[in-house]
């Protein structure tokens, strides 16, 4: 009878998340809180039929456990997630009135949580269906298709996140840009100091301690505070030194975000490049020793191709976390996407929260995703 | 007294105490670092009620993580739950990758500004590290260990109780290290969503370009998320000198 519990669980959760809270919300202005629109609205006029997809997840928790039936709830899942886009931004235009300029339709709580159960109902299918992990990758990302389609084609323009975005067009664009800056900034002292750390770490024993223990307690240091005690010594060193102020480099800014996400981001790296390193079989080693190559030609081509995914799985972790606290560096006037988060908090405007929230989430996530990706063809590359 | 002296905990500890309480006796040093700044000591509220504030945010979250986190992995590595454990691992996996700024943000439009959005977004946010160790601490029990249990006739509670827990709360301890860490610095943030904590002086000192105020909040709460790493770096140590004494004791 009942074969799949976990699916059962995702749609009764969502079927409650349905029930409870409001699928879209209206409301006079951005900065009011809206009243929720009724599913009588949202579905009205045989809109019902685009929920069609849904059926396969109804009684997929009771089909057998066959390949072809996860493959056909992961597809199901994902046009009932697109459908569910396209129904939200279509109240939207229904409701969207040029004598009301600055009434808004906002995605509601129901919205985010059927989203998110469909999602997981998608992953889940994905993990039972598909075995091979870059596979499941593609296939996951080939999900995604559906909804960006429709935001691109401009599906769901009259809900208040995309005008907030019409309206901010260009800063989003520069924000997006900056964080990326930084991010990619980052990597060049991670990497030049990470790395040639990690080595030394490995050959020498002795330095292993002393080294994690102080990268640990920088990382333990929460990031608005490091980003704090920056602005006072970076201040005085261009007071000190003013040509540096030509260089661009001063208290508050771009300077003290990057030195900042540097400094987190070399417990992660030094780690996976000595966790790397120490994983190669001394007995590879000793072969290619053995065959007459130089130490020098040992770490080029034994230990380097060994080690890279690990290294790899560790440069997942560094960049994840940066793009986070890239967010946070907004506070010191980096900029990015955080400005717009914080500048969405202080001004209650939730819409614009969710616009700096929304393309945040989605890096972070993409940047996993694909350096997962990255690992695992290592993997098999190497395995 | 050498052994004590040489205590890194025992000294940071010290120092975070006494800076909190005698805060206001550094205004002079202050006004000597900072010359330019008309008010050099952050006054709005005593740095001991944003210390006591911030604890109190991180320990609730922390319990609230701890008890919802461990149940949920315990859950999922019984025969009952195990179907759900990919489901489990993709929402903790995936959950990770949000940053703490987001959830933070996220939980205003949810629940509104104040120390609730807070309390319940490092709640969450808390629970995957917790989650995940306690996943990953239950599968490395040996299995020869249960079937031990289970040939000596132990019950499964019996057997959760005496065997898989203590030999898997070492891992445990570290997911909630890395949970209470990751906690005290989103807590620092959440002064930008109207909780009080110790990034109330390092908001308010960025915003008003006061740089003593942001060292002073900065310092406090650094000085508070080490002296917490040690003290779980402590506890770790006597967790394995108790379990290998244990171990002696039984052999």
């Amino acid at each position: 009878m009942l074969k799949n519990r976990v699916l059962l669980v995702l749609i009764v959760v969502g079927l409650a998340a349905a029930a409870s809270l409001s699928f879209v919300t209206h409301a006079p202005n951005r900065l009011l809180s809206g009243q929720g629109v009724s599913w009588a609205v949202v579905l009205g006029a045989g809109r019902w039929l685009a929920l069609l997809p849904a059926l396969p997840l109804v009684v997929g928790p009771f089909l057998p456990q066959r390949r072809a039936a996860h493959l056909l709830i992961a597809v199901s899942a994902s046009a009932l997630a697109a459908a569910l886009l396209w129904l939200a931004g279509d109240v939207a235009i229904r409701l969207a009135d040029p004598s009301t300029p600055s009434a808004r339709t906002a995605f509601g709580g129901a919205f985010w949580l059927i989203e998110a159960v469909v999602a997981l109902a998608a992953a889940d299918a994905v993990q039972r269906g598909i075995s091979n992990p870059a596979a499941r990758i593609g296939f996951g990302a080939a999900l995604i298709l559906p909804m960006l389609a429709l935001i691109g084609g401009g599906a769901i323009d009259q809900l208040s996140i995309m005008k907030e975005y019409a309206n901010r067009r260009e800063v989003f664009a520069t924000a997006v840009a900056t964080h990326l800056a930084i991010v990619g900034a980052m990597l060049l002292p991670t990497l030049g100091i990470g790395l040639p750390l990690g080595v030394l770490v490995d050959r020498r024993a002795r330095l292993r301690r002393p080294v994690f223990a102080i990268l640990n307690i920088i990382q333990t240091v929460p990031s608005i505070a490091l980003f704090g005690l920056l602005i006072a010594p970076l201040a005085g060193l261009v007071a000190l030194a003013p040509f540096l102020r030509q260089l661009g480099i001063s208290g508050i800014g771009v300077t003290p975000a990057i030195i900042a996400l540097t400094l987190y981001s070399l417990l992660p790296i030094v780690r996976s490049t000595a966790a790397g390193l120490e994983q190669v079989p001394s007995a590879v080693v000793d072969a290619a020793t053995g065959m007459g190559m130089t130490p020098a030609q040992v770490f080029r081509r034994v230990e380097i191709p060994l080690a890279l995914p690990v290294v790899v799985a560790g440069l997942r972790v560094t960049i994840v976390q940066a793009v986070g606290l890239t967010a946070v560096a907004a506070l010191i006037g980096a900029g990015g996407l955080g400005a717009i988060i914080f500048q969405g908090l202080n001004g209650s405007a939730i819409d614009l929260v969710l616009l700096g929230v929304v393309p945040l989430v989605a890096i972070a996530i993409t940047a996993d995703v694909a350096l997962k990706l990255a690992v695992t063809m290592l993997r098999m590359r190497s395995g | 007294m050498k052994r004590w002296l040489a205590d890194p905990l025992i000294w940071t500890g010290l120092a975070l105490v006494l800076l909190v309480i005698f805060m206001p006796a550094l205004k002079p040093l202050f006004a000597v670092l900072f010359p330019d700044q008309d008010r050099p000591l952050f006054e709005q509220d005593s740095f001991i009620n944003l210390t006591l504030a911030h604890i109190g945010l991180v320990a609730a979250s922390s319990a609230i993580s701890i008890v919802v986190g461990v149940t949920l992995a315990l859950f999922v590595t019984r025969p009952a739950g195990r179907e759900f454990r990919p489901l489990v691992e993709t929402v903790v996996a995936t959950g990770q990758t949000f940053p703490p700024v987001a959830v933070l943000a996220v939980a205003v439009p949810l629940i509104g500004f104040g120390a609730m959005p807070a309390l319940i977004a490092l709640a969450l946010y808390g629970l995957l590290p917790v989650t995940e160790a306690t996943v990953a601490a239950i599968e490395q029990v040996p299995a020869g260990a249960r079937e031990a249990a289970r040939g000596i006739g132990m019950s499964p509670a019996g057997r959760l109780r005496q065997i898989e827990l203590p030999l898997a709360a070492p891992v445990i301890l570290a997911g909630i290290r890395t949970s209470v860490i990751i906690n005290i610095g989103t807590a620092a943030i959440a002064s930008t969503v109207g909780a009080k904590t110790l990034g109330l002086p390092i908001i308010i000192g960025l915003s008003g370009f006061n740089t003593a105020y942001v060292v002073q909040g900065a310092i406090v709460v650094g000085l508070l998320a080490v002296v917490t790493d040690l003290a779980f770096d402590r506890l770790g140590g006597l967790l394995d000198r108790w379990k290998r004494d244990d171990v002696a004791a039984s052999a």
